[in-house]
């Protein structure tokens, strides 16, 4: 086979056209592992560029090393679902001179297929890839280096982009199917040492809790799915990445057993708790955006019922047919929520910038009913909160939210009162939001204003492409 | 000495000094700062201390937190036992 797409990544960057100015774009499918945007903007710096615009479906503690080519001049725009770490520390204190554009997935999604997010070069990494460029997450050959599933965030990019190049750390004979990335949206190929560290997918903002207050949590918000109304054959699920929303699916499992209950779908990032029940026949097909561990990566790589989806399909607000329209119940959690139900899931209480937007407001807007499950206090801080203005940061607009469960009690939101006589009618202790924030407020006393400046360092974007908030720099 | 460097504790040293000092380090220092100090100098002087160098390193302590840790470190210090003097 004759090839010319197989080349070092200097020269596909070269090949690319790529120009000071111009906007790069990356998935982070590998999460806390990724080594894809490390090593090309080490590149594009060596090289000279300068002035880069970065696009990455999220960034985390591992691309901290963009702060030293943020302060180059290499990388000068940012637009990501999440910022954490030494990066998000840096950012929030006024690193950059140009805000950083945070949107949710389906808002990413969007914002590509309509041209708002224009890419010119995606650098995608992949965990097996033939030379003409068909890629996927899942390893192919015994050679095979990483996993990731998958490939979600990536395909709006492949689709798009005007110019794509496939990293891999196996390059597999052809033809590399099934595929996610099809030969035909990709212009180079390049084999490097690694991707990206598996092992380091589910790190970040996912774990598997034993804090009894999040076992409680959890208990509450699978007795709030299945006294909701929708909890019946063939009904559909995503949960978030919190420990207490992780949790949720263990006791609403022993509910489908017992009750004869089967999913129809699980959606978003599929953990190996949902691959488990999907193995049980519990439910029955898997919608994976994000594989969030090794044994979802696995599964979606031997088993036709366990489909990925893009972030366009998945999640664009654009689109009838993307899959949170028919979704039924979200479970997610969050740092703050106010009493008209408005969450904020990235500024911290100390105001900095430390968590990820990721479907949040996608899915809270168009399922049938979402459940947000928080604690009413982190250690002092409340993270049900008085009034709009004093939350950090608005995420996901209350219409969307429906119902809030702490360990002090449920509040339904004003718009729903079927689901909080359904609930009440289960027993379920029912509790005004405004009583929430009371309580919190007369344990923890009330905070002095956070030391915010008049710069801003963070404009969030809601799905529909609208700025919806602005994030101010914050001074120590 | 009392208390741990767990979320929801806070660890307070207390040495002998001149006035009352207090050296705060707290993870919710912007929001809290103020209020953390008030509750170490309202349990001091609730013991009849006026007189100490504290060092305090708190992780999200509430205020029934504190007040108890405080208290812990002044009888350690002191030795005098407030609960059972």
């Amino acid at each position: 086979m004759r090839n010319t797409k197989l080349v070092s990544l200097e020269e596909a960057i070269r090949r690319s056209g790529l120009k000071d100015g111009m906007t790069i774009s990356f998935h982070h499918h590998f999460r806390g592992g990724d080594k894809v945007v490390n090593m090309v903007v080490d590149k594009l710096a060596e090289m000279g560029f300068k002035d880069l615009k970065l696009a990455a479906s999220s960034l985390s503690d591992v691309h901290a090393p963009l702060i030293d080519h943020i302060k180059a001049g290499v990388i000068t725009g940012i637009s990501t679902s999440g910022l954490r770490g030494e990066l998000a520390n840096a950012i929030s204190h006024g690193l950059m001179k140009e805000p950083v554009v945070f949107r949710s997935h389906g808002g990413r999604g969007s914002a590509i297929a309509n041209g708002d997010l224009h890419i010119d070069v995606a650098f995608l990494g992949a965990s097996s890839a033939d030379e003409l460029g068909n890629a996927s997450g899942c390893p192919r050959s015994e050679n095979a280096k990483s996993i990731c599933g998958s490939l979600g965030y990536a395909l709006p990019d492949a689709e798009y982009a005007d110019h794509v190049i496939v990293l891999t750390d196996d390059l597999v004979a052809y033809p590399n199917v099934p595929k996610s990335i099809s030969a035909s949206q990709v212009e180079s190929v390049v084999v490097v040492d690694s991707v990206g560290d598996s092992a380091k997918i589910s790190s970040g903002a996912i774990r598997d809790s034993k804090n009894p207050r999040d076992i409680l949590l959890a208990k509450q918000a699978a007795k709030v799915v299945i006294n909701s109304g929708y909890f019946k054959d063939g009904f559909s699920i995503q949960t978030g990445t919190g420990g207490a929303s992780l949790a949720v699916v263990k006791y609403i499992r022993e509910s489908m057993l017992e009750n004869g209950i089967k999913a129809s779908f699980a959606l978003g990032g599929i953990t190996a708790h949902m691959v488990k029940l999907h193995e049980e026949g519990l439910i029955d097909k898997l919608i994976d955006v994000q594989s969030f561990d090794k044994v979802a990566a696995e599964s979606i790589a031997k088993d036709q019922t366990h489909q990925e989806v893009s972030a366009v399909d998945y999640a664009s607000a654009d689109h009838l047919g993307s899959a949170v329209h028919a979704l039924d119940i979200v479970i997610l959690s969050a740092l703050e929520v106010d009493v008209d139900f408005n969450v904020n899931v990235l500024v911290g209480s100390d105001g900095v910038i430390r968590g990820a937007i990721g479907g949040h407001p996608d899915t809270a807007e168009d399922s049938a009913l979402s459940i947000i499950v928080c604690p009413l206090l982190r250690g002092r801080i409340p993270c049900v909160v008085p009034r709009v203005t004093t939350l950090i940061t608005l995420i996901t607009p209350g219409k969307g939210v429906d119902v809030v469960v702490t360990e002090y009690g449920i509040a339904v939101n004003p718009g729903r009162p079927e689901i909080a006589e359904r609930l009440a009618a289960a027993g379920l202790k029912i509790v005004d939001i405004h009583d929430l924030a009371a309580k919190a407020s007369s344990i923890i006393g009330k905070p002095d204003a956070l030391p915010f400046g008049d710069r801003v360092v963070g404009i969030v974007m809601d799905r529909h492409g609208k700025v919806l908030d602005e994030i101010h720099n914050i001074e120590d | 000495m009392a208390g741990t460097l767990e979320s929801g504790d806070i660890m307070i040293r207390i040495a002998p000094g001149d006035g009352l000092k207090i050296d705060l380090q707290s993870s919710v220092s912007a929001q809290f700062g103020r209020q953390i100090k008030a509750v170490i100098t309202e349990t001091l002087e609730g013991l009849g201390i006026k007189d100490a160098s504290v060092e305090a390193i708190d992780k999200g302590a509430l205020d029934c937190t504190i007040r108890a840790r405080v208290t812990a470190a002044a009888v350690r210090a002191t030795g005098k036992d407030v609960w059972k003097d």
